[in-house]
């Protein structure tokens, strides 16, 4: 068992690391690799997210505005400076996001003044003062007509325009790229002290500050560093689309979705936000593709939230571990050791969980219920 | 200066109908502890079945009340009952979900039925105004302010001289406690959410009666109902009252003497320097460690 979990992890990392890059090209009919750069642009920002929500347990519903800061900055510093189409603009991606991160300090600094339920709507209430801003500072950001983005018409020597297989490409290894750098701090960060302190967080805030953590710097660089990841993945969303307008760039329906995903996925995982966002923004744009009617496709995707939140409300990654768990223990111990029946468990992924203890088993990432 | 005047009375008016929708919002916070994202959608909802009961049936907006509100209270109940009861951990998180994909598909259903055209409601009272002094006052802005009154005083009549209203807000205080000393705290969240959707349909129709909608107009409702229940403190029905007055006045105060785009700004900035210096709020109870 050792060995195998040993060599089996990155084995197993590789191969799916292999998939993705093999993915484009298999795959290379523009409305697969569209769905999947959406897809991974979403990965990227969820598993961002989740650095920041799921490992202190803030739910924070305003990142759709670091999301379209991010984009706003590299629409404007492409129309100051000229700079044209083709990498350039993916070159200043990582900057875009810093700028996301510099709005995020005042602004998370007053939201981490509350806690809780208030901080929740406190972050709703600074997404839209930021939307309201992109509409209204009309010098800036030329109002509710937006900006448009320099043309990627050219990827250099043979991505000659035209061919919409080849033209996606670029994108879709930058969101790849993007996507596991979200994901290699999250680990990172899960693994080091200072993600410990933001766990500890989650469990117990007070206990934690009594313990030597520091609260407030941890939750503020936590939520900045989010707040990062929504800003890169808003530049990278807005060079894909070729604009940026207030009402696409600053949409409330990011925040849900992202939550939604790393929801799914199993929130407080590493890799629970990205096989979320991979299942859910293949489910919505295959919704939009094939129900055009406007309302339809809200109602559609109403109920795949609900269906997604009233079946599996751990996620899917905790659902399974505590699965795998399970079928370990019986399977090398047996009967004789397990102390109680278990009845509730047995029903599998689909029951309502109720509060049942298997942290000891379900692993490091099992997102114990807080008592409140 | 007699526009300032103008400004505030309207915002007075205004902001009582807010004071309806948010009192609603406010409630079910404190009942349930949970975030109800769909109150927008319920409002506009609200609207549309005034709408159509005015259109298709040629009933009179505020008699259209007597059957748009229990409609609405029902849907509410179910709503609390299907999607919300069941949930058992991460209740604030999921229940922002789940009442999100509520108005989801409220918007949807509303966007087949009606179209995503803006429409308006129609009524004699609607478009007439009367003189007092120097300004003129539209009736529907009164009647609105006065439909507000009413349900609000019912509201508190309810809450603080009934026995259902004893449990209601033992259920604020203490969920736990309240459970304990026999309050069946299930029924007392259904029934509250139902009072809190019911409320929405006559601040719908009142809303819908003094602007045009459509059924996307449920986001630019929630942002400010939202930031009116952290302005007054999440739970407090008081505070609600306070801060829906200050912002309605606030808003149309900048609208004449600066411009009405940065209107809603004005107010946002000042909820931000509030929770500066008042992290829960205008009336709302510190947040503290919950066992």
């Amino acid at each position: 068992m050792i060995t195998a979990r040993k060599y089996g992890k990155p084995v197993g990392l590789l191969a799916l690391l292999g998939v993705a890059i093999a993915f484009p090209l298999v795959f290379s009919d523009p409305t697969y690799t569209t769905i999947a750069v959406f897809a991974l642009i979403f990965a990227s920002a969820a598993s961002g997210w989740n650095i920041f929500a799921g490992y202190t347990g803030y739910i924070a519903l305003g990142h759709a505005a670091y999301f379209g800061i991010g984009a706003y900055a590299l629409a404007i510093i492409c129309q100051r400076y000229n700079i044209p189409g083709g990498w350039e603009p993916i070159y200043l991606i990582p900057l875009c996001g810093l700028i996301a991160g510099v709005f995020a300090i005042p602004l998370g600094a007053i939201a981490l003044r509350t806690r809780r339920h208030t901080f929740i709507v406190v972050t709703i209430a600074t997404f839209f003062i930021v939307q309201l801003m992109a509409f209204n500072l009309r010098g800036l950001t030329n109002g509710s007509t937006g900006l448009d983005m320099p043309i990627p018409f050219q990827w250099g020597a043979g991505y000659q325009g035209g061919n919409q297989s080849i033209y996606n490409l670029p994108f879709y290894f930058t969101a790849l790229a993007l996507t596991i750098v979200a994901l290699a701090v999250s680990w990172f960060i899960r693994h080091s002290k200072y993600g410990l302190g933001l766990l500890a967080i989650r469990d117990d805030e007070d206990r934690a500050r009594g313990l030597g953590v520091r609260t407030g710097s941890s939750k503020l660089s936590a939520f900045v560093i989010s707040a990062i990841f929504a800003g890169m993945a808003g530049a990278l969303f807005a060079y894909f689309i070729g604009s940026v307008q207030p009402q696409f760039d600053f949409d409330p329906l990011f925040d849900l979705s992202i939550a939604l995903m790393t929801f799914l996925g199993g929130i407080g995982t590493r890799a629970g936000p990205i096989l979320g966002a991979l299942v859910l923004e293949f489910a919505q744009q295959w919704l939009t593709l094939y129900f055009t009617q406007d309302g339809l496709y809200l109602i559609l995707y109403g109920v795949l939230f609900l269906v997604v939140i009233l079946l599996l409300p751990r996620g899917v990654i905790p659902s399974l571990q505590e699965l795998w768990a399970k079928g370990r223990a019986r399977g090398r111990i047996g009967p004789l050791v397990l102390p109680v029946k278990t009845p509730v468990m047995s029903a599998g992924t689909t029951s309502p969980p109720t509060a049942t203890r298997m942290t000891g088993q379900a692993g490091e990432t099992a997102h114990e219920e807080v008592p409140r | 200066m007699e526009l300032i005047i103008d400004a505030i009375i309207t915002g007075i008016l205004t902001g009582g109908v807010y004071a309806l929708m948010a009192s609603g919002l406010t409630l079910v916070f404190g009942v349930m502890e949970i975030i109800n994202i769909a109150q927008g959608a319920f409002v506009i909802l609200g609207a549309y079945l005034s709408y159509a009961l005015a259109q298709h049936f040629h009933i009179d907006l505020f008699l259209g009340l007597l059957i748009t509100m229990p409609v609405m209270f029902v849907l509410g109940v179910l709503i609390q009952v299907l999607f919300i009861r069941p949930l058992k951990r991460d209740r604030t998180m999921l229940s922002i979900l789940v009442t999100f994909a509520v108005a989801l598909i409220i918007e949807g259903v509303l966007t087949i039925l009606f179209t995503a055209n803006i429409v308006t409601l129609k009524a004699p009272y609607i478009t007439q105004s009367f003189r007092i002094g120097n300004f003129y006052l539209s009736y529907i802005y009164v009647y609105g302010f006065l439909l507000s009154v009413v349900l609000l005083a019912g509201l508190y009549l309810l809450l603080y001289r009934t026995k259902f209203g004893q449990s209601v807000r033992a259920s604020m205080l203490n969920r736990t406690a309240a459970q304990l000393i026999g309050i069946d705290v299930e029924r007392v969240s259904a029934l509250t959410f139902g009072i809190g959707v019911a409320l929405t349909a006559a601040g719908g129709m009142a809303f819908g009666a003094t602007t045009a909608f459509n059924p996307g107009s449920s986001y630019d409702l929630i942002s400010r109902l939202l930031t009116i229940i952290v302005l007054g403190g999440m739970g407090s029905l008081s505070g609600a009252l306070i801060a829906s007055l200050g912002m309605l006045i606030i808003e149309n105060v900048t609208a004449v003497v600066w411009s009405p785009t940065w209107s809603s700004t004005v107010f946002f900035v000042l909820l931000v320097v509030i929770l500066i210096l008042r992290p829960q709020g205008l009336l709302g109870k510190l947040e503290g460690r919950k066992q």
